[in-house]
């Protein structure tokens, strides 16, 4: 199992979005939000291949933030946390083999049941790649406020 | 919105965020983000930022302020998705120690300005290029897949044969109303007829790809903008090509049986009319699709000749008065259809010339023809009993016409938002599913009336 701490644990569990950064070969850090899927050691992402800009990024730098900041996202709760950590696509059929991470999916977003049903109508968006995120350091605010400093945790 | 635009009028919108995260990429590479308390000037163009605690920001490092916004939906997922990025280099701080950025660039969504659709639309080249850099790393073809059922569907548009299947039934319920019934005829001309109009609006995507009709179209719907099947690269443009040739051969080919089996130089007339009109429709020379007339052209297609091809096959040759009436408010209702679901394409039809009637006229003018047309259709039927060349059972099919109107209100609440045009357009598919269903049945009851009681008819005679 990962080595997170409990409460970032909970929050990737609770969290509708997340805000994932990654680096663009110009330098410049650029924040993507997506659903963070947590199974219990790696956070997981997919995208859609529309949306793929993000994926040359990391394919091309795989150093990335993940973002636990929208309270409203996470159901009520105030604390807040950063996980940096290393990306990887895995992506050797992008017609089929995210569907492994549904039953994470679903979890948080129920109605894509509904979509994956209307695959018809929208077919490149159901074309995804999965980003695995192996967590290397994290940065925990217990009460969410960043004048106070963080609790510091690394793998 | 793309990199550059605007900053302080992205300024004023980041503001609207409750909260903001600061990101940047720190000593090892790694971005960093931590939740900040700002203060926004939009009016000077600038952040303020209190110093994160127990962080450190780098200097001279560019900067960026994230706010992201989702609605939360217990038991579904969540809506209303909207983020924002600005970026900038740190300036001196100000007087209280915060950090003063001031933006350069700008980058976020906000589907409540470019609906999701849209925004997946406009970004199809991005997905086409990826596949092939994909392809490239894996040593082999990556192109996205539908199953083979769902694929038929899209690309023949399949969903849409009611407007064959409407005036096909009605022909031959006029004919069964007028004493002709001869069922394997009846089945050959539905699944003709059915292979004609798959065939065509699988042609109708090969032309609208050859002018750039659909690629220019990013506010395709369900029912408007082309199965984009081509588009998308889930298949060739050959073999769209290859497809719709055959499906109108077999329709022809069926045809042929039939005119051999009926021997009716109206048919003749009818399958000939209905091939060159197919074809007119969308291909040079006359492309009528592309001049104004493609309403004109589907009306008469998909109403008098259908029908009166069904009608003939059945009667063996006869036309009645009362086939060619009943045509009529099919044709219409199947005619607004398409005028209804060129509204949203307009843009791009009109980028790639193609002057139908929504790109002629103004919204005044296009709202005003709606409404002549569906009120005509009505009274056609109403003076269609009256007259005696429809069953007084017709007048059923006066129950839609609230169905009608709400068409129209619909139009001109949504008429310059593609997507909230979509029910306004399944409403009219609807319409005419109805109206021609109840005519249909008007039909059916007259036939029934007659076998069952000798004499009895169920028209006006005069």
């Amino acid at each position: 199992m990962g080595w997170l701490p409990g409460p970032i644990c909970e929050l990737l569990e609770a969290a509708l979005v997340a805000e994932l950064t990654a680096v663009r070969p110009d330098g410049r850090a650029i924040t993507y939000p997506l659903i963070p899927l947590w199974d219990g050691e790696r956070i997981y992402m997919t995208s859609s291949i529309l949306f793929s800009r993000k994926l040359d990024h990391l394919k091309r730098n795989p150093r990335v933030a993940v973002s636990l900041s929208d309270p409203v996202a996470m159901g009520g709760r105030a604390d807040r946390a950063t996980i940096q950590g290393d990306a990887r696509i895995i992506e050797p059929d992008v017609h089929a083999s995210w569907k492994r991470l549904l039953p994470l999916w679903r979890a948080k977003e129920p109605s894509i049941d509904w979509f994956l049903g209307q695959r018809v109508a929208l077919p490149l968006f159901f074309e995804r790649s999965t980003i695995e995120i192996t967590p290397l350091r994290a940065l925990y605010w217990p009460d969410g406020l960043a004048g106070t400093a963080p609790q510091e945790f690394a793998g | 919105m793309r990199g550059g635009a605007d900053p302080a009028g992205a300024l004023r919108r980041l503001a609207s965020y409750p909260h903001h995260a600061l990101t940047w990429v720190d000593e090892r590479g790694y971005p960093q983000s931590v939740v900040v308390r700002t203060t926004i000037d939009a009016a000077a163009g600038i952040v303020r930022i209190d110093r994160p605690a127990g962080v450190r920001v780098p200097p001279a490092r560019e900067l960026s302020l994230t706010g992201s916004h989702i609605r939360p939906m217990p038991g579904y997922g969540y809506d209303e998705r909207r983020h924002l990025t600005v970026w900038g280099l740190p300036e001196a701080d100000d007087d209280l120690g915060r950090l003063v950025v001031r933006p350069v660039a700008v980058w976020g969504w906000d589907e409540a300005e470019t609906p999701f659709f849209e925004y997946a639309e406009r970004s199809v080249g991005q997905s086409k290029r990826y596949l092939t850099r994909l392809s490239a790393d894996l040593h082999r073809v990556v192109r996205p897949r539908l199953d083979l059922g769902w694929l038929i569907l899209r690309a023949t548009r399949l969903p849409f044969l009611s407007a064959t299947l409407v005036p096909i039934l009605l022909g031959i319920a006029v004919a069964a109303a007028a004493g002709s019934f001869d069922p394997p005829s009846a089945l050959l001309t539905i699944v003709g007829g059915c292979a004609v109009q798959l065939g065509l609006n699988v042609a109708n995507d090969v032309f609208d790809t050859q002018s750039g009709a659909d690629d220019f179209n990013v506010n395709p719907t369900p029912y408007s903008g082309g199965s984009r099947v081509i588009q998308y690269g889930l298949v060739s443009f050959r073999a769209m090509a290859l497809l719709a040739a055959a499906l109108v051969a077999a329709g022809a080919a069926i045809g042929l049986v039939l005119l051999a089996a009926r021997g009716s130089a109206a048919l003749l007339l009818i399958g000939l009319v209905g091939l060159v009109v197919g074809i007119a429709y969308t291909a040079p020379p006359l492309r009528l699709a592309y001049h104004g007339l493609g309403e004109l052209a589907v009306g008469f297609g998909f109403g008098p000749l259908m029908l009166l091809g069904a009608y003939v096959v059945q009667t063996g040759g006869a036309i009645s008065a009362s086939a060619v009436w009943a045509s009529l408010p099919v044709a219409i209702l199947v005619a607004l259809i398409l005028y209804v679901n060129e509204i949203p394409d307009r843009p791009a039809d009109a980028a790639a010339g193609k002057r139908t009637l929504p790109v002629r006229f103004g919204r005044g003018p296009v709202l005003r023809g709606y409404r002549l047309a569906a009120g005509a259709t009505f009274g056609i039927i109403v003076m269609g009993a009256g007259l005696g060349l429809l069953p007084l059972t017709a007048l059923v099919a006066v129950v839609a016409y609230p169905a009608a109107r709400g068409v129209a209100s619909g139009l001109a609440r949504a008429y310059d938002q593609p997507y909230a045009l979509m029910p306004v357009m399944a409403s009219q598919i609807q319409l005419h599913l109805v109206v021609g269903g109840l005519l249909v049945l008007a039909f059916v009851a007259s036939a029934a009336t007659t076998a069952l009681v000798p004499g009895a008819r169920l028209f006006l005679s005069w």
